[in-house]
């Protein structure tokens, strides 16, 4: 049985946070430029001119891409024949800690949601999933909150149908408009039990950005990418655009993740993530 | 041509300021967010002496990341602006004439705007790290225990700035997605 000591986990979770938090996903990059070369208006083209120029700095100079260095999100995918010796979730939250210190990285997590207080860095939202064989995959998402703020979950009726669930999608975006930094990576989940729609939703923001011009051959297309295609062309059309202030550019691209559901139920649960959307994984 | 002002705002400079204008800021600017702006509306209600004078003041809706060695400052974007129109009034009412942010504001900011002439910036959102570069010094001057809400007292050089609301009340979202901000404003009042 393939053995993992805790020490190796908080080192591992120390570099991707420091990773994720200085440099941008190449994906999230080029969805990025190619919206770039799309956009019109002009104060939008300067605006995307601006955010790329931002990756180029965070990245050479080792500096946090945003300041809201975000609440640390780490999805952990254990496979099954691994031991993992010592406290995994210590070791996690202790790399946190390590990881935001050593890359000067915002404390902006308090104790207690109601009395406020002195911010930290820890503890991060940890979710496991035990899968087969004897990897360990490990993934750091920092999450800043002037998105995760418009965050909305809405249990449909089960015979409510496409449109309907397209027209909430579009009113979330609307919704989030400026505040949420556009332009937007949107992620869906659709179908489980509520709080499964919202872990579906958060795990869509990991799955590698596709853009329209980009998408697989029909042959290994998903179910769900005609949806993606046709609300991120929606989307698109707002208005919205980088800060809020106009152009084509108000999406990079749509995620969606399904789950089964109940007879009774469709819950869906849409979450933003501005044009910083930062993680980063490894693999043992 | 690009507008450059000051970071004590002057009537003069303040009505040289239309919606829409790319500005540039030189001088000093100060930090707050939302915990920061809660006590400073504590101690302007309760008429006691403010730790930082805000008379034709510019605040900025930033929480840094701490300053790695060698640098004056972290990453040092703006944060949604929003969250701070419940007590925007009343820093206005004190003296304060600029504010720096993300995103839209409400009908009562806009309103005291208006009436106490001041103006309402963007900056650039999500370029924290292309920020710090106009960033010359940077110092923690009052509620050091709040951290990153702490209020830092900025030194900055050619900052950039984008005119959102006017001292007329102008304001730059009315004209772009109009449908988008009436759905979000029903929403918050």
């Amino acid at each position: 049985m393939k053995k993992i000591l805790a020490p190796e986990i908080t080192k591992i979770v120390a570099d991707l946070c420091i990773q994720a938090n200085t440099v941008l996903r190449t994906d999230v990059l080029d969805a990025l430029k190619t919206a770039l070369r799309k956009e019109k208006n002009k104060r939008s083209y300067g605006i995307l001119e601006k955010i790329i120029q931002n990756a180029r700095i965070a990245k050479k100079e080792k500096l946090a891409i945003c300041q809201d260095t975000g609440m640390a999100c780490v999805f952990l995918q254990v496979g099954q024949e691994i031991k993992i010796a010592g406290d995994l979730k210590k070791a996690i939250n202790k790399g946190i800690e390590i990881g935001y210190r050593k890359g000067f990285l915002r404390d902006s997590i308090i104790k207690n949601p109601l009395l406020r207080g002195k911010p930290a860095y820890q503890p991060a939202i940890i979710h496991i999933d035990i899968v087969k064989g004897d990897k360990l995959k490990i993934t750091v998402l920092p999450k800043g909150f002037g998105c995760e703020n418009k965050t909305q979950l809405k249990m449909f009726m089960p015979t409510a149908g496409i449109e309907k669930i397209k027209n909430f999608i579009i009113e979330v975006i609307k919704k989030a408009g400026a505040d949420a930094c556009p332009p937007f990576v949107v992620g869906v989940g659709i179908g489980g039990t509520a709080d499964c729609a919202c872990l579906l939703a958060k795990k869509a923001l990991l799955r590698k950005l596709t853009t329209n011009d980009q998408r697989p051959t029909t042959n290994n297309q998903r179910p769900t990418t005609s949806l993606e295609q046709g609300l991120l062309r929606d989307i698109n059309k707002l208005n919205i655009g980088p800060m809020g202030l106009g152009g084509k550019t108000t999406a990079l691209a749509v995620n969606i993740e399904t789950y089964p559901t109940h007879i009774a139920g469709l819950p869906v649960c849409v979450t933003i993530s501005c044009h910083a959307l930062r993680s980063a994984s490894k693999t043992l | 041509m690009t507008k450059i002002i000051s970071g004590l705002l002057d009537k003069a400079q303040l009505q040289n300021l239309n919606v829409g204008d790319e500005v540039f800021v030189n001088g000093i600017i100060y930090t707050a967010r939302d915990q920061a702006h809660k006590r400073l509306v504590e101690v302007i209600k309760n008429r006691k002496k403010l730790p930082v004078n805000l008379k034709d003041r510019i605040i900025y809706y930033c929480g840094p990341t701490p300053a790695p060695k060698g640098k004056v400052i972290g990453s040092c974007g703006p944060t949604t602006s929003s969250r701070m129109d419940e007590c925007a009034p009343f820093l206005l009412e004190a003296g304060l004439k600029g504010m720096i942010g993300k995103g839209i504001r409400s009908q009562e900011v806009i309103s005291a705007i208006k009436k106490y002439e001041a103006v309402y910036f963007l900056t650039y959102a999500g370029c924290g790290a292309l920020l710090s570069k106009c960033v010359k010094k940077a110092k923690v001057i009052a509620y050091k225990d709040l951290g990153p809400e702490a209020i830092y007292e900025l030194e900055v050089r050619n900052f950039p700035l984008i005119v959102a609301i006017d001292l007329e009340g102008k304001n730059i979202y009315d004209r772009l997605n109009k449908e988008a901000i009436d759905i979000y404003l029903n929403k918050i009042h």
